[in-house]
């Protein structure tokens, strides 16, 4: 009698972690963290052509959205997206801030003058640090920014579904 | 005189190594601590990738700031949520993962109790 019970409660466990392992093979291992982080980090930063020194306080304070592209003439996704963003920056509501990742300006340079500049200030982050001020972890990423506040928050490549979300929200 | 200079010089160049090996000390043991986010299985410590030497110079910058060891924690899973941490904190979505051990030995211990209970009779 006593058997049968230890027989059935092991049973019944391995059922339980099978169950358990199991949902676990769906779950995807893609982490996005959870930020807390809804307005926009303080960092100063120079900027990519005239090498001027910029506060973020200056940057993003009219009243207009902005949308903050990570970007490096070294990452092949951001290649892809940046025929998106150039027909993205074509809009007169938004306005397109790039930051240049961990590059090298002669490349980053010569990427722009190929494909286009769709950012009306480039700010370089030459360590990544300010990359992590802003919570990212791996370029391309990109950020909507309205009154100061980040609404939304691209991790990977924009795709054409994504620009028309954007373009949803600055109607 | 010249001799208590270069002395005093000698000095205080050895009292700077020592605090510069204490801010290597810690933070290493903060990068060990953190999880790389986009390697598997290793620690910022541990990895090379472009994201961990990023966030190895942010927290050496931190401990330049004079940011605490908790300061530092705080500001990450802030930034990243509480998965860059290796050790979780303690919160109501891990009660039972740190009071779990503690019931298994309870509940070790009750058996074996049991057991010798029943061999004294």
């Amino acid at each position: 009698m006593k058997n049968r019970i230890v027989y059935f409660f092991l049973v019944i466990f391995l059922i339980f972690v099978f169950v358990i392992f199991y949902r676990g093979l769906s779950n995807s291992n893609l982490y996005t963290p959870n930020t807390d982080i809804k307005s926009i980090p303080e960092f100063t930063s120079e900027t990519f052509f005239k090498k001027k020194t910029l506060n973020s306080k200056d940057i993003f304070n009219n009243n207009k959205f902005y949308l903050l592209n990570i970007w490096a003439s070294w990452c092949v996704p951001c290649r892809n997206e940046h025929s998106l963003l150039i027909n993205l920056g074509k809009s007169e509501k938004i306005e397109i801030i790039g930051l240049n990742y961990k590059d090298n300006f002669n490349n980053a340079e010569k990427f722009i003058n190929e494909l286009g500049n769709p950012y009306s200030t480039i700010l370089i982050d030459r360590d990544g640090t300010k990359a992590i001020e802003w919570g990212a972890f791996g370029i391309p990423e990109t950020f909507l920014i309205y009154e100061n506040k980040i609404i939304k928050r691209y991790i990977g490549p924009l795709n054409s579904k994504l620009v028309d979300e954007i373009k949803n929200y600055i109607k | 005189m010249k001799f208590l200079n270069f002395f005093l010089v000698i000095l205080i160049i050895f009292t700077f190594n020592i605090l510069k090996a204490d801010e290597i000390k810690i933070q290493n043991k903060i990068t060990k601590n953190l999880r790389c986010l986009i390697c598997q299985g290793q620690s910022v410590y541990d990895s090379d990738s472009e994201f961990a030497i990023s966030l190895k110079l942010v927290v050496k910058n931190k401990i330049e700031e004079g940011f605490t060891e908790d300061q530092i924690y705080k500001f990450l899973t802030k930034k990243y949520g509480e998965w860059i941490l290796y050790d979780p904190q303690f919160n109501k979505n891990t009660y039972f993962l740190w009071f779990l051990p503690l019931l298994i030995f309870l509940f070790g211990g009750a058996i074996i109790l049991k057991k010798l209970i029943k061999i004294k009779k």
